[in-house]
């Protein structure tokens, strides 16, 4: 049962019986990263060999002498091994063989000191949540590599640095870096974190599952990564067929990857559902559940209905280059329109899962350092689940000009035009907080202002796009490049870190060093308007995107793009810095609630407790209730014994506590 | 935008609201102004040919409508944050301000208004100049006027067919008016409608000439119709702006708008000299999308293509050799 | 840990990743261009002479069984695995292409016209595996690759307009005898030799050259591996200040 109707018997003792003898065992036997690593290469052999065997002597593989089959089986294998290394399937394999579980997986190696338990397959969502954080981190500085390489290139429309090819595949590795991986760059850290808490919950729903979508993420970072090796895929992030079935072996890294993390965002955002509909505390009603939680939880129907469209299309492409199905191939009765369409059917509910989470934590935090309640909550979560739903009906104005069915485009118009009113909700309510307000600046509060400003340029830029004939010099141009990267950078990222300095402090028990954090503040915020403003000038002029050539006359723009681009990965590595040192090295330490914010999770000690609450909370008011005299805190976090039992009847006896 | 609560200090509150609208009113006015008569002639893609006129409009209005939703937002979050900044040691909570049905309901309506016109306007744009340059697809339902001919002669207003093939990674032109010709460079007659047949023969494409306007994706068997009428002369470049394998970058080529004359004596001449040279029989006939893997002048001697593995001598009959 | 330890096992884990970076900058994404080799042909007598032939296969390790041009040396008149080569600006230059593999028909056959050369035209002869020379010294302006297998590939410089279709030895004559190994010589292969000119532009800069004819095998449409990586069907010429 969701409710604990019998807390005494819910109280676990202390740490969960662990299988007899495991805790003697020294760490590099027990299962963990390391395993998975041996596992993984284990199964890439073995996937190989097999395709070999199977598709060695097709007439396709001995012309061409690349072997798809080989490789897509043998990462396949490997992602296998990798998952068993690291004793995904032990508990399955318990189970099976009639094997007792273990009691509180959750709780297992919880007092254990030291990094191990992040390097295992560790069921408590914190750590999962702590796991995300590291990973995005790596991930993001990754791609963010990538993009100083194009923008090296770029510096001349005529000297080339580096050849086509390896150009193309820059490009590609650095979109699908950042739209694959960064998906859940904030339902990662902060969602899988703070979620639980935020609702009053000891856990989430599913842990096996939760855990599985991030080690799902490193085996998808490293696929990824190999088509560097091969050579990299010629087809940017999209993945457009029917160049992809044309593409060498790097394409089957591609494809195979965007499937893998798009099980892993599927199995999160299911987990997420199922924690937030059933598991928030008595008390805990949809009119006082954080604006966080309202856009993780629009954010997760996203996940589960839009990516498996994107599983589907990746997987079709596989099939399609491997063993020559030809739903892509026109001239075998498929259709390039059909990936088009599944690409972009997934594609644009996509930037809402990278965007939506962004308006969620700056709802928190204009709230706590504005000191007055959310404006409009009711019209704020309005907005999460207008744009969520909306996002659905948008999807071919990424195709106006491909030949689609022209009286297709008016409608398309209309819906993308629309979808900047939930959007534009968002600023209301901002706006709204901000009116008559006691505005702090602290530096969580600057990365939100700077928010504000780059998605309303994204915003409105979007507009433009949205409108079919501006759409006819826009498309595909630098235009475009602006605007999602105002939107997704400008938006998501500067959220991310606005996240990242607000909750370092309850996640670590350190705090961010401030001066630091200013540098890197503003450093980000002015040269990622200088790189990325004048893209709309060149986008406009009429430069079309992913090209490594282009009018001579266009070569100062790029110039200054370039050397701004250089500057914003200076200020990147500033905060890079600060975060390093800050954890390793100065340690300042901050318990307690430096920011003095009502919500929940800061109600907790630093950092929470192994089991979240001792006792599940009652929620008595809604944490935005700032200014109001005589209010309630938020939570009683020690509601007295039989209290809950007491408000809630339970419909018979039989009814078990959990 | 009104008063929430009663002064119980001796200085009324500034009525920030009414504040920030006349400021906003009077920088909102400076910049639609500044943007219509100074930036709107210079606005991309410039005014060569109808499609790109209409889309400059277009662009101008987009930006008139979009600059004082700018202005005012930005103007609100500096005004606010130089007002209501927290002084330094007070650490009290701001007032309880749960919402305003006034205000918000002002802000939907205000904004579905404006995003309504947009959608109105931009429908009105496209219908308009027969689809805005952009690709139509195989059945386009917005057209331009203009006498439909198997031939093209000048002073007529004919409407000149061009068909713009793809391929990796070179764009050609057929006329289909001047007996199929194929060219490399795209010249076309001043101030006459121009359909655009844009279709691809491998990967997916996308015909882009800036400066007309004109924007069409190139699909394998698809057939995709765009429409301009040029109205300047000069030059233009077109690229490619749907990537399509390592030298999608360099595959550009240039174009000219001719007078009229001009362009039949270039077509004719070019249709005579590949008549001469024997290539304009050697090339397909003239249609609408194009299966290069069916070579009809190869007659019984082709093998069954296969699609998948392409090329490599299988087009032959088995006598001849096949590639190791 | 102690703040030693701590700051020296950052500094190593720093120096690995940078370590890796800068590894697979310079060994993947590095040039693929500098990595391939350029040879580079001097002017002598305000012209120069560029040498290339096409192959079915090649003498890499990894990929044979892609076609390949290389490009001869000339000084050492040996023949280099490499598609990149300079050229002094504003210069003649005389193109000699040996064709070895077989004929495939172009996708669009409108480059079977020769366009951009000096005269509009090539001279072809073809020869059989016995040396026999079969055509002699055939000027034309058209190879039409649809009738009769007489062209292998072709040869373009889209930015000067040079667009050249590569004579194949003729099939029926050679009887599947086509050359096996890599780079081929004349001896005891069929062979068809063409030689072009142009001038090349006053514009120092990197032209892309490129094949238009799809053969790559295995591939969709053809135009997948060996059309797509330099080094193979698809190249660079430098035009150098003379």
């Amino acid at each position: 049962m969701a409710i604990e109707t019998q807390p005494e018997r819910a109280e676990p003792t202390g740490r969960g019986p662990e299988p007899a003898g495991a805790a003697a065992r020294p760490w590099w036997m027990r299962p963990g990263a390391h395993t998975g690593v041996i596992g993984a290469v284990i199964g890439y052999f073995l996937g190989h060999w097999l395709g070999n065997f199977l598709g060695g002597d097709y007439a396709r593989s001995s012309l061409s002498d690349t072997n798809d089959v080989a490789i897509v089986l043998g990462y396949a294998f490997a992602v296998v091994g990798w998952l068993a290394g690291l004793g995904v399937f032990n508990d399955l394999g318990r189970l099976m063989i009639g094997r007792p579980m273990p009691e509180e997986p959750r709780l297992l190696g919880q007092e254990e000191p030291g990094l191990g338990k992040y390097f295992r397959y560790t069921l408590d969502h914190k750590v999962v949540g702590i796991q995300y954080l590291y990973g995005m981190i790596a991930y993001f500085l990754t791609g963010g590599l990538f993009a100083m390489a194009i923008r090296s290139e770029l510096l001349s429309p005529s000297y080339h640095l580096i050849g086509p090819e390896q150009y193309l595949m820059v490009v590609g590795e650095h979109g699908t870096m950042m739209m694959m991986m960064m998906s859940s760059v904030i339902l990662g850290p902060f969602g899988q974190y703070f979620g639980p808490l935020l609702i009053g919950s000891k856990r989430v729903a599913f842990p096996r599952l939760e855990a599985l979508g991030f080690w799902l993420t490193p085996a998808a970072y490293v696929i990824l990564l190999s088509a560097v090796l091969m050579g990299g895929f010629p087809t940017g992030w999209t993945g457009y067929e029917p160049l992809a079935t044309q593409a060498t072996q790097g394409m089957d890294a591609y494809f195979f990857a965007f499937g893998l993390m798009g099980i892993s965002m599927i199995l999160a955002g299911f987990n997420m559902i199922v924690t937030i509909i059933n598991y928030r505390a008595p008390g805990m009603r949809w009119s006082r559940l954080p604006m966080f939680v309202w856009s993780m939880f629009t954010v997760s129907f996203l996940q589960v209905l839009a990516v498996p469209v994107l599983v589907g299309a990746c997987y079709m492409g596989l099939t399609d280059r491997t063993f020559q199905t030809a739903f892509f191939t026109n001239q075998l009765g498929g259709s390039s329109y059909l990936y088009e369409d599944l690409f972009w059917f997934f594609g644009h509910p996509e930037v809402y899962i990278l965007a939506l989470p962004g308006f969620g934590v700056i709802s928190e935090v204009v709230s706590v350092f504005c000191r007055k309640p959310l404006f409009g909550y009711k019209i704020a979560a309005a907005g999460m689940l207008g744009v969520g739903i909306l996002s659905f009906f948008v999807w071919q104005h990424h195709l106006f000009d491909s030949g689609i069915n022209p009286d297709m485009r008016p409608l398309f118009m209309l819906t993308t035009e629309l979808i900047s009113i939930p959007t534009g909700f968002i600023f209301l309510v901002g706006m709204g907080t901000f009116w008559k307000a006691k505005i702090r600046f602290s530096i969580p509060m600057l990365f939100a202002l700077a928010f504000y400003f780059n998605f309303l340029i994204g915003g409105i830029s979007g507009v433009f796009l949205s409108d079919v004939p501006a759409d006819t010099t826009e498309h595909g141009s630098f235009f475009v490049m602006a605007h999602f990267h105002y939107t997704i950078m400008g938006g998501l990222i500067f959220a991310f870190f606005s996240g990242i300095y607000y909750w370092l402090p309850k996640m670590t028990g350190y705090k961010l060093n401030e001066t630091w954090g200013k540098i890197h503040f503003w450093t980000m915020f002015i040269f990622f308007n200088s790189t990325f403003l004048p893209l709309f000038a060149l986008g406009l002029a009429g430069m079309p995107r992913r090209v490594f050539e282009y009018a001579r006359n266009l070569e100062t723009l790029n110039d200054w793009v370039s050397i701004s681009a250089f500057l914003l990965g200076g200020s990147i590595l500033i905060f890079l810095i600060n975060f390093v040192m800050s954890m390793l090295f100065w340690r300042e330490r901050e318990v307690g609630n430096p920011w003095r914010s009502r919500s929940l999770e800061w109600q907790l000690s630093t950092p929470p407790p192994p089991e979240n609450f001792k006792r599940v909370p009652v929620i008595l008011s809604g944490p935005y209730d700032y200014g109001v005299k005589g209010a309630l805190p938020v939570a009683e976090l020690n509601p007295p014994p039989g209290v809950i039992a007491a408000a809630y009847q339970p419909a018979s006896t039989a009814e078990v506590s959990r | 935008m009104s008063e929430t609560e009663t002064p119980t200090l001796a200085a009324p509150e500034p009525r920030h609201g009414l504040r920030m609208l006349v400021i906003w009113f009077v920088l909102a006015l400076a910049a639609c102004l500044v943007i219509w008569f100074v930036w709107k002639p210079h606005l991309p893609p410039g005014d060569m040919s109808t499609s790109a006129q209409h889309q400059q409009f277009d662009i101008a209005v987009l930006a008139v409508t979009g600059a004082p939703v700018v202005i005012a937002v930005l103007l609100y979050f500096i005004y606010s944050l130089v007002v209501w900044r927290a002084r330094p040691g007070d650490d009290s909570d701001g007032p309880p301000i749960y919402g305003n049905t006034k205000v918000q309901a002002t802000w939907i309506i205000g904004t579905s208004a404006i995003v309504l016109w947009l959608a109105v306007f931009g429908t009105v744009e496209l219908i308009g100049p027969a689809g805005a340059g952009a690709g139509e697809g195989p059945q386009p339902i917005w057209t331009l006027a203009g006498k439909q001919s198997a031939t093209w002669t000048p002073g007529t207003n004919t409407m000149l067919q061009v068909q713009v093939i793809g391929q990796q990674w070179q764009w050609t032109y057929r006329y289909p008016q001047f007996g199929g010709m194929e060219s490399t460079v795209l010249y076309l007659p001043f101030d006459t409608p121009v359909t655009f047949h844009v279709t691809s023969l491998d990967v997916i494409h996308s015909f882009w000439a800036y400066k007309l306007g004109v924007k069409a994706d190139a699909n394998p068997g698809v057939d995709n119709v765009a429409y301009t009428t040029a109205k300047a002369m000069g030059g233009f470049e077109v690229r490619c702006n749907e990537l399509c394998g390592i030298w999608h970058g360099a595959m550009t080529t240039s174009g000219q708008i001719v007078s009229q004359t001009a362009f039949q004596s270039w077509a004719s001449g070019v249709q005579s000299q590949e008549q001469a040279s024997g290539i304009l029989a050697a090339l397909p006939p003239y249609a609408l999308v194009y299966d290069p893997t069916v070579i009809p002048q190869l007659g019984k001697e082709i093998v069954n293509v296969d699609g998948i593995t392409g090329a490599a001598g299988y087009y032959y009959g088995p006598g001849n050799p096949v590639t190791p | 840990m102690s703040v030693p330890a701590r700051a020296a096992a950052l500094f190593v884990a720093f120096l690995i990743v940078v370590g890796l970076g800068v590894f697979t900058a310079l060994y993947y994404i590095g040039s693929a261009s500098t990595q391939l080799t350029t040879v580079h042909y001097a002017a002598s007598g305000g012209q120069v002479d560029v040498v290339l032939q096409e192959d079915p296969q090649n003498d890499s390790a990894t990929r044979p069984d892609w076609v390949s041009y290389y490009t001869q040396d000339p000084t050492s008149k040996q023949w280099v695995h490499t598609t990149q080569f300079s050229v002094p600006a504003n210069t003649k230059v005389n193109v000699t292409i040996y064709g070895y593999d077989g004929c495939t028909p172009l996708r669009n056959n409108y480059f079977s016209q020769v366009q951009g050369t000096m005269g509009g035209t090539v001279t072809v002869s073809q020869f059989d595996q016995h040396g026999k020379e079969y055509v002699t010294n055939d000027t034309t302006s058209v190879i039409n690759s649809w009738s009769n297998c007489n062209v292998g590939h072709t040869f373009a410089i889209p930015a000067l307009g040079i667009f050249v279709p590569v004579a194949s030895p003729n099939a029926q004559l050679s009887a599947n005898n086509l050359c096996g190994s890599s780079p081929c010589t004349t001896s005891g292969n069929p062979y068809a030799l063409e030689t072009f000119s142009f001038m090349s532009p006053s514009q120092t800069g990197s032209y892309r050259w490129q094949c238009l004819i799809p053969c790559g095998g295995g591939f969709l449409d053809g135009n997948g591996g060996p059309m797509q990586t330099l080094g193979w069907m698809t190249g660079f010429m430098y035009v150098v200040a003379s």
